[in-house]
């Protein structure tokens, strides 16, 4: 099996990069939108970073990627399978998950289903763990988000926000953890996305295909290297993918460390404001985003800088759209935080 | 590059009789791309993804079907495969009779190294494109993508954009002729084989990343995908050569597999070569009025700078493959849009999803899926009277087998067919793209798809294929333009072709006719525009689609009334016209009619 495309070898793509960084540093943001045209490296950057985390700890043979007890408080949900009393305390190591959705996922496939082949052959009645079950504690992507079946959309939303998926359905009543950083993607050339959708996702990247022609030439040359030799190319990027590592595991431990000051949190609500952004959520997000980002760059204290750097980020997809005026999302939150920050 | 390709066309005997030079040139590329495909490769080697084939039924694709047949193990996707047919699973009929799991493989798996072909894949459901885009991710078999859609008519199906964008090579055969001779010999002795190996295959190529990602710029290629697949083309056409570094003839290949047909638009300051395939370049002048700007529209990132030295070579080879009508739209100032670009339209209503509506008897399969507790409720009243089983278990026949049904919303497709004529034009024109622009901001709470019409001088045209997407419809509507006189029976009949074609997917159309109601234009001997107008009209009633028939002369006449009657349209008259007011009464008839 070929080592996947480093992360730290993508060209460009700055935002994405550092979204998506965020999301893993901080999972109670709520997942990431990624806005963009086709073979942008969208999918690439996800699977990379889902390579590039530690293996994690599971209860060995747990179907629902349960975490061992005592190490980490918020993944002690039980089990229905009751993993940790049948393992005991063995444990395996597994890769982060990640999983792809495909458009076409039937509702069994996603959230699990009767396991026909148990229930024809021998008449038990056994719960066969869907998608859901599968990313749990890893990425879940799903590409062309917009074409999704709407029934499917907010059934994923309502489990990516509850961490949990319950299924009442065929007799059966099972409810296991489902935490899993949500990344979706879609081109909105494709077909809109409803506004309610939208706001559940915490951060909203838009990407492009770069159009400066050195980019162009640097993403060709480095992936005509990694087609002919992905060991070599791998090792190439070997000490900046420990760096970004370890700068994740450094932001996960100072995250709970970093304060936000008054001063901040009525920078945020004045921000909101002054771009109109919607309810409550977007300012939650706002703030977990520049913790986040703090965190990142090894800061204590949330400043205004971080709170400008992922305004975008965290509010553009949550702007009321004006049908008859076409100024981008992204300009007037740039306005904004010229005006209420200065940077 | 031109000759020394068509030397290669086939063999001698072939291009003797050649009449077209283009043929034979594409045909030799299609050769070429059997040769790469079916290159053994070493294992770990990126794959191309495959092929996909714009060529409808007919004997030069079966004779290359054959060759490819002959030259790699091949599958065919049926027509009727579904997810699982791919992926595999349970087999249910003979799970029942062994009474223990029988499972079947899925093609993905069972292929091996094998070449999966699939015809018809313009018709390919949304979720099987999507499983297949990502089994090319995952490194599955080559795929060869049979487009058969027809290239007259236009959007109406697309192969999924997001599949395509994965295989590396694209080609038209739909123009290719070839010598009878050679159609007679069939897959005996055709095609003879190719020897890349004699010819002279040029100069070493030093930067071959910066001439690809270049001339992919230059050609307004978006993806980054086809720069990185061109040099993969390139380089396995160097190791069938056993060469191994590029030359200049591995580069020329992969650009015209790859770059060509995907290309959006000429280079930057490039005159298009002589348009030897479109010789009915329209000859009118664009009328008065017309304000398209002289450039093409999102072009803004063409490189401005000079291009390597190697892209030149690329660049030409590229050329050779230039999308037809390509040219065309550059003379008319129109940028095309992506070959391929597939709509979240194209996505298929069936039964197989939605909300579920109960269970009806009939077997798994196809999509529809099993109703577990209803088959063993139909199966249990019958145990007495069946032969015990020597397990104990339940007996279940195949007629006891339920599945679910599903209700699918029916979603409607408003198609505006605007009178884009005289002097008015500008106002109507502008209120009518209001109207598209509100209804689709409401179009995510009803799945609502528009499309617009535009008529105008003597031809009408759709202006915005149906869509819900608002980015999309902004940008191809900025550029419509008004003036002329008023073909009133084309933009009838053209609305009611798409309304029909809208019908066939499964959705329900609405048409909305603006106009101020005088045909001036159209009709024939004996027949006066209105008549003909009239004549349209009752076409179109007979299809029994619903329509709206807005009159938005500052006086109505009664022309324009006589054309609702026979439409069997409902007739508003606004004489002040306003897109809200538009909105108004499409979504009073939606709400009237459900």
């Amino acid at each position: 099996m070929a080592p996947p495309f480093p992360f730290s070898a993508i060209v460009g793509q700055a935002e994405m990069k550092q979204a998506l960084l965020m999301a893993a540093v901080e999972p109670r943001l709520g997942g990431v939108m990624v806005f963009g045209d086709r073979g942008t490296g969208k999918s690439t950057a996800v699977r990379a970073l889902a390579a590039l985390l530690p293996p994690m700890k599971i209860v060995a043979g747990c179907r629902y990627g349960c975490a061992p007890l005592g190490k980490d408080a918020a993944d002690t949900a039980p089990c229905p399978d009751d993993c940790r009393a049948r393992a005991g305390k063995q444990v395996a190591e597994v890769p982060v998950p990640f999983v792809d959705l495909p458009l076409g996922a039937t509702e069994d496939r996603v959230v699990g289903a009767l396991d026909l082949e148990r229930a024809l052959a021998t008449g038990e009645k056994r719960f066969e763990p869907g998608l859901l079950a599968k990313a749990n504690r890893g990425f879940l992507y799903i590409d062309e988000i917009n074409l999704l079946e709407d029934h499917l959309v907010d059934l994923l939303l309502d489990v990516a926000v509850s961490g949990q998926n319950l299924v009442e359905r065929e007799g059966l009543s099972i409810r296991h953890a489902a935490r899993f950083i949500l990344v979706g993607s879609g081109n909105p050339e494709e077909g809109e996305l409803r506004p309610q959708l939208l706001d559940r996702f915490g951060l909203s990247v838009d990407v492009r295909t770069p159009t400066e022609l050195a980019d162009r030439i640097e993403i060709v040359k480095r992936c005509d290297r990694f087609d002919r030799d992905p060991k070599g190319f791998a090792q190439t990027y070997a000490e900046a993918e420990a760096a970004t590592l370890a700068g994740i595991a450094k932001a996960r431990k100072k995250l709970p460390d970093v304060s936000v000051s008054d001063d901040m949190l009525a920078l945020g609500s004045t921000l909101c404001q002054a771009v109109g952004a919607d309810g409550l959520r977007g300012e939650l997000t706002l703030l977990r985003a520049a913790r986040a980002t703090a965190a990142l760059a090894g800061k204590k204290h949330v400043t205004a800088h971080h709170v400008g750097a992922v305004a975008a980020l965290a509010l553009r997809h949550r702007l009321r759209r004006n049908v008859l005026d076409d100024t981008g999302s992204t300009v007037r939150i740039t306005r904004a935080v010229a005006e209420l920050i200065g940077t | 590059m031109t000759d020394r390709l068509a030397r290669l066309a086939a063999g001698p005997e072939a291009s003797k009789t050649t009449p077209d030079p283009h043929s034979a040139n594409r045909w030799a590329l299609a050769l070429a791309a059997l040769d790469i495909l079916t290159e053994r490769l070493p294992e770990g080697t990126p794959a191309l993804g495959g092929i996909l084939l714009r060529a409808r039924p007919g004997p030069v694709r079966d004779i290359w079907a054959a060759a490819l047949a002959r030259a790699a193990h091949t599958r065919r996707l049926p027509a009727s495969a579904d997810a699982e047919a791919l992926d595999g699973g349970l087999d249910l009929t003979a799970t029942l009779a062994a009474g223990r799991p029988v499972t079947r493989p899925g093609l993905l798996a069972d292929i091996g190294d094998g070449i999966l072909v699939v015809p018809m894949a313009e018709r390919l459901t949304p979720a099987l494109a999507a499983r297949l885009a990502a089994a090319v991710d995952e490194g599955g078999p080559l795929l060869v993508l049979f487009d058969e859609a027809d290239p007259a008519a236009d959007g109406q199906d697309r192969v999924s954009a997001g599949l395509c964008d994965r295989l590396a090579i694209h080609l038209d055969l739909n123009d290719v002729r070839l010598p009878m001779a050679a159609l007679v010999a069939g897959d005996h002795d055709f095609p003879a084989e190719t020897d890349t190996v004699d010819r002279d295959a040029g100069a070493e190529i030093d930067d071959p990343a910066t001439a690809m990602a270049s001339v992919a710029a230059a050609l307004g290629i978006a993806s980054i995908r086809a720069p990185i697949q061109a040099q993969r083309v390139a380089r396995i056409h160097a190791a069938i050569a056993g060469r191994r570094r590029l030359a200049a003839a591995d580069v020329e290949i992969a650009a015209a597999l790859v770059f060509g047909p995907r290309a959006t638009r000429l280079p930057p300051g490039d005159t298009p070569p002589p348009p030897e395939e479109n010789p009915d370049t329209p000859d009118e002048p664009p009328p008065p009025g017309d304000d398209n700007p002289d450039d093409a529209p999102d072009s803004p990132d063409a490189p401005e700078q000079t291009l390597p030295d190697a892209s030149d070579l690329v660049l030409d080879a590229a050329q050779t493959t230039l999308p037809p009508g390509l040219l065309d739209a550059l003379a008319n100032g129109i940028q095309t849009r992506a070959p391929g670009g597939g709509s979240s339209g194209a996505k298929l209503r069936s039964l197989t999803s939605g909300r579920p509506a109960g269970v009806r008897a009939g077997a798994p399969g196809r999509g529809a899926r099993l109703a577990l507790i209803e088959t063993i409720k139909a199966a249990a009243p019958w145990q007495k009277l069946r032969p015990v089983r020597a397990d104990g278990r339940l007996s279940i026949r195949h007629d006891d087998l339920r599945i679910r049904r599903f209700v699918a919303r029916a979603e409607a497709t408003t198609i505006f067919a605007v009178d884009a004529s005289g002097s008015a034009a500008f106002a109507r024109l502008a209120e009518a793209k209001g109207a598209v622009e509100l209804l689709l901001a409401q179009a995510y709470v009803k799945r609502a798809e528009v499309a617009l019409v535009a008529f105008r001088g003597d031809i009408a045209e759709i202006s915005l294929p149906p869509t819900r997407s608002l980015a999309r419809a902004k940008r191809q509507l900025a550029a419509l333009a008004g003036g002329g006189g008023t073909p009133m029976a084309a933009g009838i009949d053209l609305a009611r072709r798409v309304g029909e074609a809208e019908r066939a997917r499964g959705r329900t159309p609405l048409v909305v006719i603006l106009t101020d109601g005088r045909a001036n234009v159209g009709g024939g001997p004996g027949m006066t525009p209105h008549e003909a107008a009239l004549a349209s009209a009752r076409a179109f009633a007979a299809t029994g689609i619903n329509s709206v028939f807005i009159d938005c002369s500052a006086r109505p006449r009664p022309e324009g009334g006589q054309i609702a009657i026979a439409m069997a349209a409902r007739y508003v008259a606004l004489p002040r016209l306003d897109a809200r007011a538009v909105v108004a009464a499409v979504n009073a008839f939606g709400n009237a009619a459900s």
